[in-house]
């Protein structure tokens, strides 16, 4: 594909605004920019066809199956996107006056009022807009809290080593020190090696529950009740919360704090990595904390961005809560359950589980013995899946499984799907046997071949240049 | 109800039976008793599409809907070409993930890539990353590059957005450093201040320009003053006005970011909007956040993948310069039809009407006894008035169907766009005459 | 896998040649095979002191990074630039490929010989 740059012309493009019906002010000299920036001159034809034939080069979940662990890539509703298109809503100013911004008030206001009834929690914040991003709020919430209580000396956040990387770069990001604690063998919180490192210097534990490998942790109470003997809080990752809702709350496992990514487990679209909501929720002893922005509220104990936060994301959110509501939901999270343990029982057999027991909405394969005997690793196997039109798992996370392929079917996937996907496993698994070569090279059909990528680090070439 | 789940009644219970399951229960043994939720949820009833659509457009009417907007302070009413609204709408790009699989993404990839270039085209610096969330994370972000165990000291002018200070602030506190603020002078950055306060133990000074106030400033002199200090130099630029104003690598910045949101996005209530992100060669390996990369496929064609990833948390950890791993590809996309569709020329003209209609609607309620302009700067599209009766002003344009200015510190901040004609802008001032007759 | 006998080395896959009392370090054959294509070096400059045991500086692959551990304490008289123009020479030359030059030690880890590093590496692997 060309680059827009290498489609330019110069001279083109479309005639946008009109002549100017006052007079121009004069810039002075001093402030103006000497040349005119470098970006493309193009007829609206031309740029029209140049992002379709991009858009071709693109696999979204509503395009086909995409069973990405950890990313819950369910099919995202289209009337959610034609409500947030809707004027009354994007042509809202952030500072306009209350009296003229009820509906968006409503909006966050019901938003949040509905999310603390799935979670378990008394207050909720749309300021993070990303799931990282809400996990640096929840443990700036915890460091708030101690500050409060004159219990500053609390340095230390405790990660298992099952956790994803946010978990530990966010507690640095709040100058905790990270104690990593090393996990059961099936991804659990080893309860000794807890107890091990809880002590007066303790300001919090992060975790998520199901955990990284698709595993309730069945001891949770037993956790959180350890940490908050040892006077730290308790922050629950909401990765997995697709898994539980109606059957679990977090809080009622005994979390002070969550965050959720409503582009997961709420059907906003990920927009190919954004756009997403991170919202917060948290227990009433942490209320007071929660972020505001300075112009809209006035300035509070935190601001993690500018205004309300992404709130085009909410209204979709909101939407989707809606339409689902109170049988909904659980029906949601039942189904993603039944069809992740559906899922791997119909491939069980060729790729084994990591842990052959009934998993939450998400398993996890572990190729390591596959890939001794055939030679073909799990990385080859994700690239071959993309020759038949399925986005490939997760690869190699969690840490704690070698060769590790993980599966999150969703509960938007029908039965046929499955069962188409399961059979795709089975033949690869074969053709693993008779022609590993032919995997170790796929994709065969995608638009470009394996990427160089050491080359893409070693001399990097972050934009074009004419040549 | 509504619900997304295809499968039927039958097919789940032959489902569960595969599987060697009874229920629904089943699937959660590892829950303990006492903490599994034996009642409903206290959620309404589920909706059919029908009902929800129509429940939220009653929202959605609860709002207010101007005709003209003349409040920017951070969020500018800039025309959307219609291009610019239905790209970004395609589902491939609408619900893809992060694309972490090239073989399958590089569409996503080569619009980021694309971006990246736009935005160097704009501020002038070499390397841009893939966006963040918003410009005052991106300011944020950016005075966390520049922090090493010497330098630790943030500086920020009083004249940045206050959700900015904020924010920045709020970042300091997580990682125990200080943030100090520059005073302000008739509305831009007071420069003897400025002298005065970078000391040995400053990483970083960041300034808007054009400022919260929409006074240009004095962006050169400063980069002068911060290198000899030894620090960092920061600007958070407007991305309209940087069309036709001296570029950050002309003033002589480190770090260029900005709020993205008038390429191409709606106000929104405040977001989705775009953190851009753009710095020297020099400091690549620094920066924050996705950054897509030209290489080559196995076959020797051209290819783009996500690269530097070294720098990132999930190879970092704690060790991480930020914890971010997304971005704001949706925007960047919309940032970059928006440019494409407008082209050099488009975004200078949007720059040049910006500014012209302010410096209209300026000179017309000045000519207004009573009314002053508060600051003596030259100014972009935005500017300060001090007068009586604000709020009857605000409240008489609001019955013309006009949202005015923003009250601030005593004036309004005023802010007008290409969008805005000649004709709304005399009867802004005609108005205003009225209230303070 | 290459040990040269003229070198010693540390636990965390360090060489370390004396030159006088200049203590010359870089990684070895054994860490550039486990962190794969060499991508990126980040150096410290000259005048930084180093401490046993401390990292010093970190080398990038595609997937992953590995801090530079200095197996003595002292002060860095040099350092080779080249290498971050050119890291493929991790991989092709670890043992040419060096690193930091420091003077003025006054403290040094245990360092292993090379039939030493060799057993340990087999232990590792």
């Amino acid at each position: 594909m060309k680059l827009i740059f290498e489609k330019s012309v110069k001279g083109r493009g479309s005639s946008i605004l009109g002549k100017c019906d006052v007079e121009y002010a004069a810039l002075p000299e001093a402030l103006a920019r000497t040349q005119a920036p470098a970006l493309p001159e193009i007829s609206e034809t031309d740029l029209s066809r140049h992002y379709t034939e991009l858009c071709h080069n693109v696999h979204g979940v509503n395009c086909g199956f995409y069973p990405l662990g950890s990313c819950t890539m369910k099919y995202n509703p289209r009337i959610d996107e034609e409500i947030a298109a809707l004027p009354g809503f994007t042509a809202v100013h952030p500072l306009a006056p209350a009296d003229t911004t009820a509906g968006c008030r409503e909006v966050l206001d019901k938003a949040g009022e509905y999310l603390c009834e799935v979670t378990g929690m008394d207050g909720m914040t749309f300021q993070p807009a990303a799931g990282a991003h809400g996990e640096f709020t929840g443990i700036l919430l915890i460091k708030k809290y101690h500050d409060s209580r004159g219990e500053a000396h609390r340095n230390k956040i405790i990660v298992p080593d099952s956790a994803h990387g946010t978990n530990p770069a966010t507690a640095a990001m709040c100058g905790y020190q990270v104690v990593n604690i090393p996990s059961a063998p099936n991804g659990c919180v080893d309860l000794e090696a807890l107890k091990a490192v809880l002590g007066d210097d303790t300001a919090g534990l992060m975790l998520t529950n199901p955990n990284t490998v698709g595993i309730f942790d069945e001891n949770i109470l037993e956790i959180t009740r350890l940490v908050h003997e040892a006077g730290g809080l308790c922050y629950y990752d909401g990765a997995n919360l697709n898994a539980i809702m109606g059957a679990v709350r977090p809080g009622d496992m005994g979390f002070d704090c969550i965050h959720m990514n409503l582009h997961k487990t709420f059907a906003t679209p990920h927009g190919g990595g954004g756009p997403g909501a991170g919202a917060v929720g948290c227990k009433a002893h942490l209320k007071e904390f929660l972020p505001t922005s300075a112009l809209m509220e006035g300035e509070g104990a935190l601001q993690m961005r500018s205004f309300a936060g992404n709130f085009l994301v909410v209204v979709k959110a909101l939407a989707y809560i809606m339409t689902l509501g109170r049988e909904g939901i659980p029906e949601a999270s039942a189904n993603a359950v039944l069809n992740a343990n559906y899922l791997m029982r119909r491939i069980q057999g060729t790729f084994e589980p990591a842990f052959d027991r009934i998993c939450m909405h998400e398993f996890v394969l572990d190729l390591s013995e596959f890939k001794k005997r055939t030679g073909v690793s799990a990385l080859d196997v994700a690239k071959s899946l993309i020759d038949y039109g399925m986005h490939p798992p997760t690869m190699y996370f969690p840490l704690i499984v070698h060769e590790a392929l993980m599966l999150e079917p969703t509960e938007t996937e029908s039965r046929e799907t499955l069962d188409w996907a399961a059979d795709i496993f089975r033949k690869l698994y074969e053709l693993a046997e008779t022609d590993p070569e032919y995997m170790h090279n796929a994709p065969h059909s995608a638009y470009i071949a394996r990427p160089d990528e050491v080359r893409a680090a070693r001399t990097p070439i972050l934009r074009y240049t004419a040549e | 109800m509504g619900s997304y789940v295809p499968s039927t009644r039958e097919e789940r219970r032959e489902m569960l039976r595969a599987i060697g399951l009874e229920d629904y229960r089943d699937l959660y043994k590892d829950v303990p008793q006492e903490m599994y939720l034996d009642r409903p949820l206290n959620l309404p009833e589920g909706m059919s599409e029908l009902e929800v659509s129509r429940a939220m457009k009653d929202m959605a009417n609860k709002n207010r809907v101007f005709s003209t907007v003349l409040r920017g302070a951070g969020a500018y009413d800039h025309y959307i070409p219609s291009v610019v609204k239905y790209i970004p709408a395609k589902e491939e790009f609408l619900t893809a993930y992060t694309p972490y699989q090239a073989e399958m993404s590089q569409g996503v990839l080569q619009s980021i890539f694309e971006y990246q270039t736009m935005i160097c085209a704009l501020t002038g610096m070499d390397v841009s990353n893939a966006s963040v969330y918003d410009g005052a994370t991106a300011a944020a972000e950016a005075a966390a590059m520049c922090r090493d165990r010497k330098r630790r000291v943030t500086l920020i002018s009083a004249a940045a957005h206050p959700d900015t200070i904020n924010t920045v602030r709020t970042y300091c506190y997580g990682t125990n450093d200080q943030l100090r603020i520059i005073p302000a002078k008739d509305g831009k950055t007071d420069m003897d201040a400025l002298k005065e306060m970078l000391t040995e133990d400053v990483a970083s000074f960041y300034v808007q320009q054009p400022n919260f106030y929409g006074q240009f400033e004095d962006a050169e002199a400063m980069a002068e003053l911060v290198h000899q200090a030894g620090a960092m130099y920061i600007m958070g630029c407007n991305p309209i006005a940087l069309a036709i104003i001296k570029t950050p690598a002309e003033c002589g910045a480190d770090i260029a970011v900005g709020e993205g949101q008038p390429l191409g996005m709606p106000l929104s209530y405040g977001g989705p909007y775009l953190g851009y992100m753009a710095t020297t060669t020099k400091h690549m390996r620094k920066l924050p956040g996705r950054i897509v990369g030209e290489t080559v496929d196995a076959k020797g064609d051209r290819a783009f993948v996500l690269s530097l990833q070294a720098r990132e948390q999930h190879i970092r950890r704690e060790k991480a310069s930020s914890n971010i791993c997304s971005n704001q590809a949706l925007c960047a996309l919309t940032a970059g039809v928006y440019m494409a569709s407008m082209g050099p020329e488009g975004m200078a003209e949007a720059a040049r009407q910006s500014m012209a209609k302010a410096h209209y609607l300026a000179s017309g309620l000045c000519a207004i006894p009573g009314v002053s302009l508060k600051y003596s700067g030259e100014y972009f599209h935005e500017f300060v008035t001090l007068m009586p009766k604000a709020d009857e002003v605000l409240a008489a344009l609001a019955d013309a169907d006009i949202l005015g200015g923003l009250p601030v510190e005593g004036g309004i901040l005023w802010c007008a766009t290409e969008k805005v004609s000649k004709d709304v802008l005399d009867k802004v001032i005609s108005i205003v005459k009225e209230v303070l007759s | 896998m290459n040990y040269p006998a003229e070198l010693k080395y540390s636990k965390s896959h360090e060489w370390v040649k004396m030159e006088g009392d200049v203590a010359v370090i870089g990684i070895t054959d054994f860490a550039q095979d486990a962190l794969g294509d060499v991508v990126f070096v980040n150096l410290p400059s000259v005048g930084d002191s180093v401490t046993a045991g401390a990292a010093f500086g970190d080398v990038e692959s595609v997937k992953a990074v590995s801090d530079l551990v200095s197996p003595v304490s002292g002060e860095i008289v040099e350092v080779n630039e080249a290498l971050a123009d050119a890291p493929e020479v991790f991989n092709s030359d670890p043992y040419g490929s060096w690193i930091i030059k420091v003077s003025g030690i006054t403290d040094t880890e245990e360092l292993l010989d090379a039939a030493a590093y060799e057993a340990f590496c087999a232990e590792e692997a």
